[in-house]
């Protein structure tokens, strides 16, 4: 650890953000630092809480996609089909086929829509040191006019199948309202090639930007298929010996309440904290990626593993490739379904449901009764999960660069933050940045 | 309009200044702000987005030509801001249900608020919270609501447009019934029995739901004057049970007035 006179010699500060900028959500940071050493680190969550989870007990179970995608309007698919997986898993009712494919289609766009947003409007700022992606545009025209394209795309797919981009109502337990014909699909085929394009070069700009060296071990965790990329269905697993159904997800991830947080903390049974989002699937599901990603990804430095932070960025721009080649697939493999949607009859029981929204895994458990009333409801987001690892990642961070000046350091730390894409919204259940040096 | 990059702009006069504020919300309607994506930055040529959070760390001071309000007041420290924000604006904004209508998590005000804390958190002591979730304008005047769960991108651009230019926005305050017969759309609860809002709705979002084949859920909140009891007594005869009814009354304008009384007639008839 470095540590230098020619910068902060007093021997206390404090680094504070009263209202954390490009996240979605209502956060803060505070960072107490003594003797160059970090003491407090609180990612403060003051969202006001909305009592989701209070409110659905009594809804009927049909109404859950539309009720839960107002958690968030960043990432609605997550809840949307969440929410369906868990309520069709009670009802005994399993989804596949076309409908399916459907469904990774959707969610395909919202990835889409979603990580450009991140990499272009959120992160980039950060790396090139402007302010705002508007800022960055006098500057870099070219590339973020590309960005406000691809995402575009992304919400183009949405709105296709979903009637709208944000709270998409063609959604329902057991498929959709209205499913598009071939013709309709195959409107949105030049666009996703563009994209694709667009997308390839994104990563190969990312990969130019100046990261911190800044290694870390992490408990990665992400849903699991042997047959795709981890999006809709699969085992919960991760890198230190979790592999088991979503149902059992209870047992091996335990919310905490701590006072300085409107959002629940995660952490793993009989462990520390869990890290989810795209770097923990990149990690568990490298050999589900196409060949051109695994190829983009090697190309841009990236180990089989990765395990800075800070190039979450590239993952999430490989991920963005991935995402429009298996939209390209299953648009040009589409065949339209005879029905929209399966019959769904509710029966009393409990049902378990998780996807892995843009920032990681978003999990569903509710139980419902003969009617389809349900008595109870639990949902994790994933920035809720991950909040434990951020704090984490600051407590390593600050006294490695403990001697920037407060600005700079504030501004790093934010970084460090917005390396999760944190969606504060959805956690509340679910942040303020302030740095005590006091 | 062009999409010249910002450099070479002369320096006319003053941009208006823009500030966007959140409360309790999804982000979803200031989100719909950066899915403006083909005019985005041509809105950002003619205006300063002085005070953006969730797109940028800079932060100017106040006053505000325009600010956009989204979300309801759930919080003691919320009531206050909002004070602050309307003391800072020449012009103030509410978009989406929430900031109109106290959106979705104004169905605490028909609950006990205590008991819904009790459930979500494991320790209830370190929660504040207001009994009640409530619009905007119960608490600063309002200039324009703007309805919908999300707003509608076209609408948004027509009010900031309207406001800037000094002029009356024009947003429909008819129901959506007269949006689906201008576009040709068959109506759902004729020709396929499938009860829907759209006769007590405010038009705007492009007539969604029925051109996907479902009723509307009366996402952009009560028309004016709508006649809320004969909408809710076709869904009777269309096999909807009291409590269906109550529940869609209940959903992301739960607080609107016309909506919120009807759900109560339903609740007591069911009870």
């Amino acid at each position: 650890m470095k540590n230098n006179k020619n910068g902060n010699t007093r021997k206390s500060r404090t680094i504070k953000v009263d209202y954390l900028a490009r996240v979605e959500g209502e956060g803060g940071l505070f960072i107490k630092v003594r003797d160059n050493k970090v003491r407090d680190v609180k990612l403060r969550i003051f969202e006001p809480p909305r009592f989701f989870e209070a409110f659905l007990r009594g809804r009927h179970f049909m109404e859950t996609p539309d009720i839960t995608a107002r958690i968030c309007g960043i990432c609605p698919i997550a809840y949307q089909l969440g929410s369906s997986y868990a309520m069709e898993d009670a009802c005994g009712v399993k989804v596949d086929g076309p409908i399916r494919e459907l469904r990774r289609l959707i969610y395909c766009g919202e990835w889409i829509e979603s990580h450009v947003l991140h990499v272009f409007m959120l992160h980039a700022p950060d790396f090139l040191g402007f302010e705002d992606a508007i800022q960055m545009a006098a500057k870099y025209p070219d590339v973020v006019q590309r960005g406000l394209r691809m995402k575009k795309i992304g919400n183009d797919v949405m709105t296709l199948l979903g009637g709208r981009e944000i709270h998409p109502i063609n959604v329902k337990v057991g498929g959709f309202y209205k499913v598009p014909t071939r013709k309709e699909l195959s409107g949105l085929m030049e666009n996703l090639k563009w994209g694709l394009d667009a997308a390839k070069q994104t990563v190969e700009l990312v990969a130019t930007f100046p990261f911190p060296d800044f290694e870390q071990e992490y408990e990665f965790v992400a849903i699991h298929h042997p047959d795709e990329y981890g999006l809709i269905e699969g085992n919960l697993v991760s890198n230190r010996g979790i592999d088991v159904p979503i149902s059992k997800y209870d047992d091996h991830l335990i919310e905490e309440h701590v006072e300085h947080s409107t959002a629940l903390h995660t952490r793993v049974n009989g462990r520390e904290s869990c890290f989810l989002g795209p770097m923990a699937r990149y990690c568990l599901n490298y050999e589900q990626l196409t060949p051109l990603a695994k190829e983009l990804a090697k190309a841009a430095g990236l180990g089989r593993v990765v395990n800075n932070p800070f190039k979450s960025i590239i993952v999430r721009a490989i991920e963005t490739v991935y995402a429009f080649e298996e939209a390209i697939r299953i648009v040009e493999s589409y065949e339209m379904p005879n029905k929209p949607a399966f019959d769904v009859e509710p029966r009393a029981g409990t049902g378990y449901g998780a996807t892995e929204a843009p920032r990681g895994i978003c999990y569903h458990r509710y139980t419902i009764d003969d009617n389809g009333i349900i008595q109870d409801a639990k949902i994790v987001s994933p920035t809720a999960a991950n909040q434990k690892t951020i704090e984490k990642d600051l407590w390593n961070f600050v006294p490695q660069n403990v001697d920037l000046p407060d600005e700079k350091l504030k501004w790093q730390c934010e970084q460090a933050i917005r390396n999760y894409d944190p969606c504060i919204s959805c956690s509340t259940h679910f942040l303020n940045l302030e740095v005590d040096r006091a | 309009m062009e999409k010249k990059s910002t450099e070479t702009q002369s320096k006319p006069k003053r941009k208006p200044k823009l500030a966007v504020w959140k409360f309790a919300s999804c982000d979803g309607c200031q989100l719909s702000l950066l899915d403006c994506e083909d005019k985005l930055l041509a809105v950002a040529g003619e205006l300063e987005i002085a005070n953006f959070p969730e797109a940028s760390r800079l932060v100017q001071k106040g006053p505000y030509d325009v600010s956009l309000v989204e979300g309801s007041i759930t919080t003691a420290h919320d009531a206050e801001r909002i004070h602050q924000i309307r003391k800072m604006s020449k012009v103030l904004i509410t978009i989406g249900a929430c900031a109109t209508g106290g959106g979705v998590q104004a169905l605490r005000n028909f609950q006990d608020v205590n008991e819904f804390v009790r459930i979500v958190y494991a320790s209830p002591q370190y929660i504040s919270t207001l009994k009640t979730s409530t619009p905007i304008d119960e608490h600063v005047f309002v200039d324009f609501e703007l309805r919908g769960c999300p707003i509608s991108k076209s609408q948004l651009v027509e009010v900031i447009c309207a406001f800037l230019n000094g002029r009356k926005p024009n947003i429909p305050a008819y129901s959506l019934c007269v949006e689906c017969k201008r576009q040709g759309v068959p109506c759902v609860m004729v020709s396929q029995g499938i009860p829907c809002l759209g006769p007590v709705t405010q038009a705007g979002c492009g007539v969604l739901c029925p051109s996907y084949n479902r009723g509307c859920y009366g996402c952009f909140g009560p028309m004016e004057r709508p006649n809320v009891a004969a909408c809710c007594e076709q869904w009777s005869k269309l096999g909807a049970d009291n409590g269906e009814i109550m529940r869609v009354m209940r959903t992301f304008n739960a607080h609107a007035d016309e909506f919120r009384k009807e759900s109560m007639r339903y609740e007591n008839a069911s009870n």
